[in-house]
This record gives C-alpha cells, structure tokens and sequence, in this order.
C-alpha cells in the first residue's frame, strides 16, 4: 500500500507538469494584450518597455520555467516565513497579479475561506441529506418513498445550477423575502443574531450546490446498498438472530460505503468547479468568482496559477480516492 | 417412435410450460424492454416533441425572432391576465416580448434550435473522439499505453475553468475567420468535444479489450481480414450499445455546458439567441418578468431530464441481463 501511495505520488508530478504546460501554452497562444488597458496616448516604445517589464518579453520558455520556479520555490517559500518567521523569500520575485500588482497567492487565500465555507459546507450538507435518503430507498426497493426519490434526484441531476439558483432567487429571495440573494462576505459572527444572518445569507447558495451533490451520492448509495443486500453474509447475519437495524446499519452499510467514500473523494474537485457558477449567481467572492474577473480583465498569472490550483485538486483527490480505497476494502491489492 | 414420445410426455418436468417464441431479432428485443421502461418512454417523446417543436416551430410560428417591435415591447404572456387584470398582454404575443420587443415564443424557438445543435453536434464530436481513442487503444496494443495515459491526463485536467479559458480567449479570432455565429460554434463545439470524450474512450476501451479475445475476431483475422475491417465490421456493431448511453449522457452534459458558459456571459453574442442566453439575459429583471427566466429555464430543465431518462431506459434495454425480466 505504501509502495503504491508513493509510485502514484511521484507519477502525480510528470501529470500536473504536463497540465501546467498545457495551461500555459493555451494561455501563450491566447490573442488578449494585457496592455489593451492603457491609454492610446502612451508610446508604442514604453508600451513595449512596459510589456518586457510584465516579463513578455522573454522567450515561451524562459517564461515557463519562471512561472514554475516562482509557483513551485518561491511561493513555498513564502509560505514557510510566513509560518516560521524565516526569511527565504527575501526580495524573491512572486507571481504578480496584472490587474492589482500584488501577489497571487496573498489574493487567493484572502478569497479562499469563503469558497471554503460555502463549497465546503453545501458538500457535507448534500452528503448528509443524501446517505440515509439512498439507504432507505434501497432498503424499500421499488416503494413510494424510493421512487419519489428517484425521481427527485433524477430532477437533481438534470436542473442546472444557473437555473435552480435563479429559482430559489426568486421564490425565496424576492417573492418570500426571507433570504438575501447576495451572499455578504464582510459579515462577522458576534452574537446569536448576526449567526441568525449569516445563516440566511448561506442557506441559498448551500443548498443550490448541495441539490447536486445530493442527486449524484444519493443514486451511488443507492445501487451500492442494493448490491450488497442480497449478499450471503446478510442473510447469515439475519439468520443468526441480529436486529435489522444492526444488519443494514452496521453489516450492510460498512460494506456498501467503500464505494461512496471513493465517490466522494473524487467529487469534491467538481464541486469546486461547479462553484463557479453559484458564486456568480450568489456575488460570493471567492476563487470561481476571482477565476471569472481574471479572465475577463486578461489577467494571465491570475488565471494560470487558479487553473493551476483547480488541477492540483483534481490530481490530489484522484491518488485519496484510490488510497482510501485500497485502505478500506482488503481485497483490493495494487501491487 | 410414437411410443417414445408418449414415454417423454409422461416426464411433466421434461415438458415446457408455454410454447417457445418465436425467436426475435436483437433490435426487437431491445425495442421490446425500451417500451417497458416507462420513464424513458415519456423522456423520449418529451424530447422528439422538444426537437420537432424547434425544427417545425419556425414555420408555424412566423415572427422573426430578431424583429424589433419598440411599441410592443416588455408584453407579459397571456396566462398572467388570468391573475392581473391590468398586465400588458396581446393575443398575437402568446409568451410575451422582452425589452426589445422580440417575440418571446420566436426567441425560444430559434434558442431551442441553437441550444440543440450545439448539444447534438458536440455530442457526436465527443463520441467520435472517444470511439476512435478507445478503438485504437484497445485493439493496437502498442497505442493502449499512450493513449490511455492521455486519456488519464485529460480526465485531470479543470473543464469548467479551461473552458471558460478557451472560450474567453478564442474568442476574437474565430470571430474574425467565421462570422460572430460561426465562429462561437465552433469554438463552444469544439471545446466542448475536446474536454468530454475521455469516458467513452475508457468504456470503448474496455469492452474492446475483451472483445479482441473472442473466437469470431479470431476467425475473422485467419481469413485475412484487414485491422480497418475487423474494426469497422466486428467490432463496432458490438460496442454500439455502450456508445449509445454514453450519448445521452454526452448529449445532457452538452445542453448544460452550453447553457453554462452562456449564462457565465462567454457564450454566443448577444443577438444570437439559445436558451443559456435567455436565461442570463433575463436575469437582472428577473423580479418584474420572472417568466422570462422560468420559460428557458425550463427547457433546458426538461431537456436535460428526458436526455437522462432516456439514457437510463437504454442502459435496460441494451443490457442482456436485466432484458426478459
């Protein structure tokens, strides 16, 4: 198991080079002129001066081995004095945002905790509505309660988010009023009525994406618990007496979750894509939202180093849920 | 040998209970348990009633949806009259207008028909990617390593932020080699086909692999028969039932990134309609004309849906054990 961890952790890096160069070359071939901003009144020649002090000047991949060593060296780095107090990174040059002229990374982990909570939360709500409703449909197999939840989260499935946020906007937020529809990240916690606020100002775009979430775990348990029900072992479990609830809670859930844990691992990276779209809806500013004004204001280092970070959790989560996998079912053997 | 028979007749567990039937093609079959899946029946017509409503729809209903009608415009549909005696409503604007004074009816109509195109189109682009990917990597072993290692590495890749990429910085040349709606055709088709193809390929794969093994493809290479024949003659008739399914679900995703990346505003310019469009377009006023947000909202919702239900009915149909149950 560990030889495995480790060969897929050192395949991981030849993966994640290789996408931070298609990235980069996408972006390289992109026609956008950062200095399509300035006015038309400054030179061509400190125009030029301006695009070689961007570092445009230098070869593609001259370019490419600075982003990499600023990403992979500097920006560590930077972390580790911030942690300790060290100063490696003194005078280092970090990848510049264009559009703010200030450090990506500082730009990401102020938007990061909001991201976080509402991606974060709405994942653990969705997983949590959707576990017992896909237990209790394939327990009662082809009863009310299953096909009504079949059909709702076949609805799940099919609703875009664009278009159920805009829904619950306008039942919820505009019709109602009993929600705001913008999301205000500048809102602190302090009392038991500020926690009633911020509670409302989460409950739409949490349960937007936790919808999703729901519809795709819930059909997952579903079919792993039908799987395993008709086993031999529940039967024996049955025959020797158990109660039914420790025979589907205990026998039959334990061994139906080796599948869904996986199925979650590997979901969490689309959740963060998928937030793209309700952070817009919701004026949530997190990562989505930064990703989205980067692109349209050309903000190439910006919009690289977020691709870039969207594909590291991908590749992460792909190696835990192929980890876990190995840990929780013994018969999985990769080596 | 009458008395054998008569011998055999006495054994009751020797003799069937009801007469054999007749044997029936595969497709029949097929069609046979398709028809039991009631879900997929109605998502099935719900979408060939969607598609013929966006083929047809433009000669029924003969209103340009680009004509501007300044004096008309902002109309409510019709039904909000049965509530609100004083809404602006027309018989001739069934759906009402939007602040231009398009037709609404007209605008979903020409959206539907985009929407669809877009989706169909990369939907096949997809499969024939994927189908070939997975052909060649299952039945020339010396590509199965390459090409799955690409295949592995497309899967790792973001989709929704390259797409947004792709689209926003594509944008102008394209425009400018095929006309503003040529152009975002081919460029959503595109990247839509090339970001999507990866599990077909993988399923493709797989069932390749395991159909090389068999005697027929054994026998078909001992006859001399060309790789480009057994391929094109054996081999995909008998993946064509995995390729199906993934279809739909190609199709549905397709609709949804389309829709997507219009409502995120890097879709088609403004004046080209498609349901994604309406949607974003009509959200800012979404609390005077919700339905301008409901109506296109819903097509894709229902779309989408019957896509899925469709799908799920194939995936029974198709599947050898669970048809005759």
């Amino acid at each position: 198991m560990l030889t495995f961890t480790i060969r897929r952790l050192v395949l991981s890096i030849p993966t994640l080079l290789f996408i931070s160069l298609v990235i980069f070359l996408l972006l390289q071939l992109a026609p956008g002129d950062p200095m399509a901003q300035v006015p038309l009144t400054v030179p061509p020649e400190v125009k030029q001066k301006m695009r070689e002090a961007l570092g445009l000047g230098a070869p593609v991949h001259v370019q490419y081995w600075k982003w990499l060593v600023q990403f992979f060296w500097v920006e560590p780095q930077v972390l580790v004095d911030h942690w300790f107090g060290t100063a490696f990174a003194e005078g280092k040059l970090r990848v510049i945002s264009w559009q703010t002229r200030s450090p990506v990374m500082d730009i990401v982990i102020q938007r990061m905790p909001q991201t976080l909570w509402v991606v974060g939360m709405s994942y653990i709500v969705g997983i949590l509505i959707a576990l017992p409703i896909g237990i209790y449909s394939a327990y009662r197999q082809y009863s009310l309660f299953d096909q009504t939840g079949t059909f709702i989260s076949m609805i799940g499935f099919s609703i875009p988010p664009f278009f159920s946020g805009v829904l619950v906007i306008v039942i919820f937020s505009v019709n109602l009023g009993w929600f705001p529809s913008i999301y205000d990240t500048t809102h602190v916690v302090t009392d038991w009525a500020s926690f009633k606020v911020q509670l409302q100002q989460m409950i739409m775009p949490v349960m937007v994406l936790a919808l999703q979430t729901t519809a795709q775990i819930s059909r997952f348990m579903r079919a792993s618990m039908l799987d395993n029900l008709n086993q031999d072992y529940v039967r024996t479990a049955r025959a020797k007496g158990l109660k039914e609830s420790v025979v589907v809670l205990v026998h039959v859930l334990r061994n139906s979750m080796i599948p869904i844990v996986t199925v979650i691992a590997l979901g969490i990276p689309s959740i963060f894509g998928g937030a793209i779209i309700t952070e817009t809806l919701f004026k949530v500013n997190g990562i989505g939202q930064l990703l989205l004004t980067a692109l349209f204001a050309n903000d190439l280092p910006m919009v690289m180093t977020l691709t870039f970070i969207f594909a590291i959790l991908i590749v992460a989560f792909n190696l835990i849920a192929d980890v876990l996998y190995g840990i929780l079912d013994p018969r999985i053997r990769y080596d | 040998m009458t008395d054998q028979n008569a011998e055999i007749e006495t054994y009751g567990a020797l003799q069937d209970k009801e007469p054999q039937k007749e044997p029936q093609s595969q497709w029949r079959e097929v069609w046979d348990q398709f028809r039991k899946h009631r879900g997929a029946m109605i998502g099935g017509g719900f979408l060939l009633a969607i598609t013929l409503f966006v083929l047809i729809g433009p000669w029924i209903w003969q209103i340009d949806a680009k004509k501007l009608d300044i004096r008309n415009k902002d109309l409510r549909p019709i039904y909000t009259a049965l509530w609100d005696g004083d809404a602006k409503v027309l018989w001739a604007r069934p759906l009402g207008t939007d602040n231009l004074g398009r037709d609404i009816m007209a605008t979903l109509i020409a959206g539907g028909r985009a929407s669809l195109a877009v989706g169909w189109t990369a939907m096949i682009l997809s499969l024939f990617i994927g189908t070939t990917v997975g052909v060649c990597a299952g039945y020339f072993k010396r590509l199965d390593g390459i090409l799955m290692r690409i295949t592995d590495l497309f899967l790792s890749l973001p989709i929704l932020p390259l797409l947004l990429v792709a689209v926003t910085l594509f944008r102008q040349p394209l425009r400018a080699a095929f006309g503003p709606e040529g152009g975002m055709f081919i460029l959503i088709v595109g990247v839509i086909g090339i970001t999507s193809w990866m599990p077909t390929a993988r399923i493709v794969r797989g069932e390749i692999l395991a159909l090389k093994e068999r005697e027929f493809i054994l026998a078909a290479r001992s006859i001399g028969t060309t790789p480009f024949l057994i391929i094109r003659r054996h081999l995909l008739p008998n993946v064509i039932s995995p390729i199906m399914v993934s279809a739909t679900l190609g199709l549905a995703t397709a609709i949804i990134t389309e829709s997507a990346l219009s409502f995120l505003g890097v879709g088609f310019p403004s004046d080209f309609p498609t349901w994604g469009k309406l949607l974003s377009d009509a959200v800012p006023r979404m609390e005077e004309f919700p339905e301008r947000v409901m109506l296109p909202g819903i097509l894709i919702s229902v779309t989408v849906l019957s896509v899925n239900y469709l799908g799920d009915g194939l995936r029974d149909a198709l599947d050898p054990r669970i048809r005759g149950r």
